[in-house]
């Protein structure tokens, strides 16, 4: 690992600051972002740590019944805290990785990295959640913008993710029991306008919709509505761990279990 | 160089480190509290993981500047000051829930970390807190009658493998 200069200002307005010098570089838990300077893939002038930022910790439900997320808040923290509020988003959050990496990693570094496989993105994009920042708001739809990719500019910072809390919700994760990263998994949360179904770990685009899916669920709310729809293999991620048409095939059985969660 | 001071198992020590000296780093190489083990350095296998304020952290991907202040607990806060095992590592000797010992003091510190949130766990949530600890000798089946062991539970029906 290259050295860096470290920093860790205990505002918003005081990290935006120090993310302003070129090659500066936001610090959530880390669990991403050391093994990457281990491997020197990224090598940052300073880390400018979120960890210390009071207003971006914790879970707490607005006004309007959505559930706010602070960007530093730790996945463990989110299994616990929102466990009352939005219990399938609690139940994704207790499901990343282990015990020790949920004690670190953090919403706004898992949002912002848009790991291909990870389970924060199928979350967001499933709820159709507001992804919050220093400079605005983002809506999921347009914040993912494909593997590893999102609307983040430079320095910008996930201050907080803004949930709508459906009337029911799962997410089914489908594990790759080495990396503990999801093979494939599905996200469906059911509103009083219509369905939203959200898959992570099976594209080469990294998250997406399952429109055809949120279509049939929207009309009748049955696992049996998926009957005949399937997932196109082409774009689907292949590799040791499952080719591109155990992926689709996986897409359609874990979407499955996911409606059936809700009933 | 910073300068960090946080309590490792109730003690204040304070060190000058670089922004990217690692937890497991500070606490081997400059308190040479090396029963803190290194065993993959991707923070995949669990033999680094310590307690950060009270929660069981990997040290190997954590920065010691990211610890200035905490609490920090590792194995050789385990026992008494006499040497005497704690519970849990007393059933991991009764239970023979080590061979090597590499992976052990991560096992120990993961399970006091699951009985402090769940005293009484079930062999399932057991094996499941233990996700992220990786054992390359005993096949996890004595490490998991261990932590039943030291949560008081009966045991003698589970069978040795
Ligand atoms: C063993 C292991 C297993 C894992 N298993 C899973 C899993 O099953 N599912 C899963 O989803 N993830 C998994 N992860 C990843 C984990 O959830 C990470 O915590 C997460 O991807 C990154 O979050 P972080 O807070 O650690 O961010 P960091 O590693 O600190 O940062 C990641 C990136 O995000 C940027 N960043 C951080 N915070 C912000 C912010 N608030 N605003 C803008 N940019 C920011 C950083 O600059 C960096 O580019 C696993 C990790 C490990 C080590
Ligand atoms: S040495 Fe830290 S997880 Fe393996
Ligand atoms: S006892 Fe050897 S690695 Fe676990």
């Amino acid at each position: 690992m290259y050295n860096f200069e470290f920093e860790k200002p205990s505002t918003i307005a005081d990290a935006v600051a120090a993310l302003g010098d070129e090659d500066a570089q936001a610090l959530g838990g880390g669990q991403t972002l050391i093994p990457t300077l281990k491997q020197r893939l990224a090598s940052p002038s300073a880390l400018v740590s979120l960890s210390g930022i009071a207003e971006m910790q914790g879970v707490c439900v607005e006004d309007d019944g959505s559930v706010a997320i602070g960007g530093a808040t730790p996945h463990a923290v989110v299994a616990r805290e929102a466990a009352g509020s939005y219990p399938a988003l609690a139940a994704l959050a207790g499901q990343i990785g282990d015990p020790a990496v949920r004690n670190r990693g953090t919403i706004g570094g898992s949002v912002a990295n848009n790991d291909p496989a990870a389970c924060y993105p199928a979350g967001v994009l499933g709820s159709g959640a507001t992804i919050v920042t220093n400079t605005r708001q983002i809506a999921a739809d347009d914040f993912f913008e494909g593997m590893f990719s999102t609307a983040l500019e430079e320095g910008e910072i996930i201050t907080s993710v803004r949930f709508p809390v459906p009337q029911a919700a799962s997410y089914q994760k489908f594990l790759q029991p080495a990396s503990r990263f999801a093979l494939v998994g599905v996200y469906v949360a059911r509103f009083a306008d219509g369905v939203r179904v959200a898959v992570t770990g099976a594209s080469e685009d990294g998250v997406f919709r399952w429109s055809e899916a949120e279509q049939a669920l929207s009309k009748e709310f049955r696992a049996d509505a998926l009957m005949g729809l399937s997932i196109n293999p082409m774009n689907m991620i292949g590799d040791l761990h499952g080719s591109k048409d155990y992926r689709a095939h996986l897409v359609a059985v874990m979407t499955k279990r996911a409606v059936a969660a809700c009933l | 160089m910073t300068q960090v001071s946080m309590t490792v198992n109730g003690k204040s020590v304070s060190g000058d480190v670089e922004g990217r000296t690692l937890l497991s780093g500070f606490l081997r190489d400059h308190l040479s509290l090396t029963g803190t083990h290194v065993g993959c350095d991707t923070a995949q296998c669990g033999a680094c993981v310590v307690h950060v304020n009270g929660g069981a952290v990997k040290s190997c991907n954590m920065l010691a500047v990211e610890a200035d202040g905490a609490e920090v607990g590792t194995i050789e806060g385990q026992a008494a000051t006499d040497g005497s095992l704690n519970t849990i590592q007393q059933a991991f000797q009764d239970h023979h829930g080590l061979q090597c010992g590499f992976c052990t003091p991560g096992m120990v510190m993961s399970a006091a970390a699951l009985l402090k949130e769940n005293p009484r766990p079930t062999e399932a949530e057991v094996r499941k807190y233990l996700e992220g600890n990786l054992c390359r000798c005993t096949g996890y089946h004595n490490i998991v009658k261990a932590i039943l062991a030291a949560s008081g539970q009966d045991v003698s029906s589970i069978a040795a493998e």
